[in-house]
């Protein structure tokens, strides 16, 4: 047997320690990547080949090609649930980082009871999803059906009552991260700033945001790949509803986002599991893109600094 | 000087105000779990009163409605977090002492997977992993925390990984001349020296698997296992009638240890949350 001689070197790993630890293999590392395996290589390698196959449960998949991905393309549905989750996106990504942004301005500027209010916006975030959708379905319903209506019963109020939600569970974490950067901005800075006769805005425009855009980077992309990934809220809030009966025969779930959309083409129909694990390939794609471009864009900023 | 006073305190007197704006939706299921059926849908805003007002009968009803026992799902929860949270700590904490002390090629191999599945949504691996849990028996909640270690390996190994970097490697080394084997180094040095890391991560761990539904809905045998939001979910969607008494009783009953558990945990748990997406 060849023994490898070469990365000694590494600078994280000295023969004194290495070479002992390397025999306890078993014990340190395989358990892990055991369970690894089992939760997420298999699954993910054996998603992948099914997304080439028609399948209704994994043990009779026959290979067709490409065939599941001009499905999902030519999926309505589908096409509705990507733009609607883009427009959830977008506009919660606003919402949710102006407000976080304000409010952890307000509670960086010696305001008595800063901790307390930090606390009570954090709190949320802590609220599992599908809770959070009962209590807001149910307040929702309580100011609707004063109206004769329901959160079910309407696109405009099942979009805006998410956005809502999502506002809700959100600001409070976008809130930390703000107050984080907020802190690290030189307390001299602004000082000068304000010798030099800035005032408030002046200095919030053109020194505060400035220094504290890796804050914002990080909040953007979470808030964005958050809305990407949404699915309990969705699934409790409104669960797609009101429907859309096409004349073709097609049925669009008008307030349903990504997430949900493959897991209804998965679990609503067994025939059509080929095309859900091919939506799945595509969603995966695209949340991944939207990391990769955070990774570059958090990157490019460390060099700058 | 005293302008500047005024204004302070009117700022924290419009902040109070926000704040109990925010409590508000908490305050309202609160208000509701002691209210009648009829009066939930008709009144929501209402404080009870005399007519509606129907004591803990919600709660006990909560508590037993249904074939399946509301205190049941509290336990299996509580099971599946705790035991999942205790073996991921330990499991990726070792992994990634070995990924970062070894540094084979396979161990760099393992840590860029770990690193690439971080960005895996669960809908890719949805309808295979609940497959592969059946048919290795791992769906029940006894065994449900090897899922948990897989899918959640990734995050944890990473987060360890980036600690162990900071850490002085002469530290083992000394240890080593002295005699000690990689069972002690790693047990009685390394593991106390992680503590930081090990609350981030436990803390991350812990409201990822307490509040998760759709990993435990298609991985449990549902008939037998139920979760807290597994159990809500059914109680809302299985009955044509839905009782809101109850299913606001029981969201109280479930997010009551949440708080608890943040009050007096709060400066870990904040920490904890925004430092694994921040380093994520």
């Amino acid at each position: 047997m060849k023994r490898r001689t070469h990365n000694t070197s590494s600078s994280l790993s000295s023969p004194l320690i290495r070479r002992p630890i390397q025999r306890f293999f078993p014990l340190f590392l395989l358990p892990t990547f055991a369970a690894f395996c089992i939760g997420f290589i298999y699954p993910f390698c054996k998603g992948a080949y099914l997304s080439f196959c028609k399948f209704t449960t994994t043990s009779n998949a026959s290979w067709i090609g490409f065939d599941n991905y001009l499905k999902a393309f030519q999926d309505t549905g589908f096409m509705h649930a990507f733009q609607y989750t883009a427009l959830v996106a977008v506009v919660s990504l606003v919402v949710i980082n102006v407000l976080a942004f304000a409010v952890a301005y307000a509670l960086t500027r010696g305001i008595k009871g800063s901790n307390v209010f930090r606390t009570v916006f954090f709190m949320p975030n802590l609220i599992g999803g599908i809770v959070l959708g009962y209590i807001w379905s149910m307040i929702f319903d309580g100011i609707l059906s004063r109206f004769g209506s329901s959160i079910v019963l309407s696109t405009t109020y099942g979009y805006w009552g998410l956005i809502i939600l999502m506002a809700w569970q959100q600001i409070g974490y976008m809130m930390i991260i703000y107050i984080a950067g907020l802190q690290s901005v030189p307390g001299d800075m602004i000082e000068a700033a304000k010798i030099d006769g800035a005032n408030g805005w002046h200095t919030l425009w053109s020194i505060t945001i400035p220094t504290i855009m890796p804050s914002i980077t990080i909040c953007t992309f979470l808030t964005l790949t958050n809305s990407f990934k949404l699915f309990d809220q969705n699934l409790v809030l409104n669960g797609g509803q009101p429907f859309v009966f096409m004349a073709d025969g097609t049925v669009i779930r008008s307030t349903e986002m990504l997430a949900l959309n493959i897991y209804n083409t998965f679990y609503l129909n067994a025939n059509s599991r080929g095309t859900g694990q091919a939506k799945a390939v595509l969603f995966f794609v695209l949340v991944a893109a939207i990391a990769l471009i955070q990774f570059s864009a958090t990157r490019k900023k460390e060099v700058q600094q | 000087m005293k302008r500047i006073k005024a204004q302070k305190s009117f700022q924290t007197g419009f902040f109070i105000l926000v704040c109990i704006l925010y409590m508000l939706p908490i305050f309202i299921v609160l208000m509701n779990s002691f209210k009648t059926n009829s009066s939930i849908n008709t009144n929501t805003f209402a404080f009870p009163s005399a007519e509606t007002f129907t004591g803990l009968s919600n709660f006990i009803y909560g508590i037993r409605v249904g074939e399946y026992p509301f205190l049941q799902s509290v336990a299996y929860s509580l099971l599946i977090t705790i035991t999942s949270a205790v073996l991921i700590l330990v499991c990726t904490s070792m992994a990634a002492w070995y990924i970062s002390r070894v540094g084979s090629l396979f161990a760099r191999i393992v840590y860029y997977i770990c690193v690439f599945s971080m960005v895996v949504p669960f809908q890719m691996v949805m309808f295979t992993l609940a497959k592969t849990a059946n048919t290795l028996h791992l769906d029940t909640p006894f065994t449900i925390p090897i899922i948990y270690l897989g899918f959640g390996a990734g995050l944890a190994v990473f987060m360890f990984a980036g600690f162990l970097k900071g850490i002085p490697l002469e530290i083992e080394e000394a240890a080593a001349i002295d005699g000690c084997g990689p069972i002690r180094t790693f047990f009685l040095i390394v593991f106390p020296m992680l503590k930081p890391v090990l609350i981030s991560v436990g803390v991350l761990e812990i409201m990822w698997i307490w509040n998760d539904y759709l990993l435990p809905y298609l991985v449990l045998d549902r008939t037998k296992y139920k979760t807290i939001p597994i159990h809500i979910q059914y109680l809302q969607g299985s009955y044509g009638h839905v009782d809101l008494g109850a299913v606001m009783a029981l969201i109280i009953i479930s997010i009551v240890p949440i708080i608890v558990f943040y009050l007096t945990a709060q400066k870990y748990i904040i920490k904890g949350v925004v430092e694994g997406a921040v380093k994520g």
